[in-house]
């Protein structure tokens, strides 16, 4: 096809691609870059907390640099956990302190010549699903289930429609902006390498540290950020 | 009816008119921006809450566009249009 020069994705490296295929049944099941990439973020994030682990266990009153570097990520997350929900962060620390750093460390990852695996749809929407499943639990334990009903018909009763398609909107709302983000800049980077390949020394770095580093650190930031906003209204005051 | 290039180059046009979308979050994060420097102007002492609050705007307003980049990516590569 004459039409697909420009978009051969061999040259230009950002499509997810096959690694190997195999057969459950009748359906045939690829192993792709994404499943690569998420294997080797995992195992590092495993080698990372077992090596934190033992340090913590043996922590010193006067911190060493991997005790100083562990306590400074875990404040940090604290105290913005902490600025946002207030009284109800201690519960919710684990789990927004783990996405967030899974989500960094996937959108750093294009730094070390891994596609990012937040660029692929499939990484990014069961996490908008699981804050989805969180936000309705909250939902359902605080409010009840006459709380929610009355939400859902807020202004007028017939408002229900639109309020019900808001709710089913957050999750798609929020993986898309964070999918798409990552994408934008996968497909910067690899038209840089990939059009501009003759003249891509050095230089990219720069697009390197606004479009791996700032993008990805801000989008993380907004991820958990809106979680901890929409459980925080879920839970509502009381 | 119609030949698959012809889809295809359909597909190309309207991929770039879908990028256009970028126009109304440049013109949201323009404005953002701008009353952040304004905001910093009168209140120097806020500089790091106004710079973080505005970051984290941007970063929302920002999805509008990236909608119209994924009807392109949708566009250019799924090809939902051909037969």
């Amino acid at each position: 096809m004459g039409a697909n020069i420009l978009l051969s994705s061999e040259d230009l490296g950002f499509m997810i691609k096959g690694v190997f295929s195999f057969y459950i049944g009748d359906t045939q099941v690829w192993i792709t870059t994404t499943h690569v990439c998420l294997l080797i973020i995992i195992i590092m994030l495993t080698i990372f907390s077992v090596c934190a682990k033992r340090t913590m266990k043996s922590a010193s009153e006067v911190p060493g640099t991997f005790q100083n570097i562990i306590e400074m990520c875990v404040e940090m997350l604290d105290n913005m956990i902490k600025n946002v929900m207030g009284k109800n962060a201690t519960k919710f620390l684990n789990y927004i302190g783990t996405l967030f750093i899974f989500i960094m460390i996937s959108n750093i990852s294009g730094l070390l010549g891994l596609r990012p695996p937040t660029a692929d749809y499939g990484v990014t929407f069961p996490l908008g699903v699981t804050t989805f499943a969180l936000i309705t639990f909250n939902k359902f334990k605080h409010q009840k289930v006459k709380g929610v009903i009355k939400g859902l018909c807020e202004p007028w009763p017939f408002w229900l429609p639109i309020n019900l398609i808001g709710d089913f909107a957050v999750p798609i709302s929020l993986s898309l902006r964070l999918f798409a983000n990552v994408l934008s800049g996968t497909i910067m980077m690899a038209l840089v390498y990939g059009l501009l390949s003759a003249v891509a020394y050095v230089w990219p770095a720069v697009l390197h540290v606004y479009f791996d580093m700032f993008s990805g650190a801000i989008q993380t930031y907004v991820f958990c950020m809106l979680t901890m906003t929409y459980v925080s209204d879920a839970i509502g005051n009381e | 009816m119609f030949n698959q290039e012809f889809i295809l180059g359909c597909s190309a046009i309207g991929a770039g008119l879908a990028v256009i979308a970028g126009i109304g979050p440049g013109v949201g994060q323009g404005i953002a921006a701008g009353h952040a420097a304004a905001a910093v102007g009168r209140n120097p002492g806020a500089k790091g809450e106004i710079t973080s609050t505005m970051l984290l705007g941007q970063a929302v307003a920002e999805t509008t566009g990236l909608y119209g980049l994924l009807v392109a990516m949708l566009l250019l590569f799924v090809k939902p249009l051909l037969p």
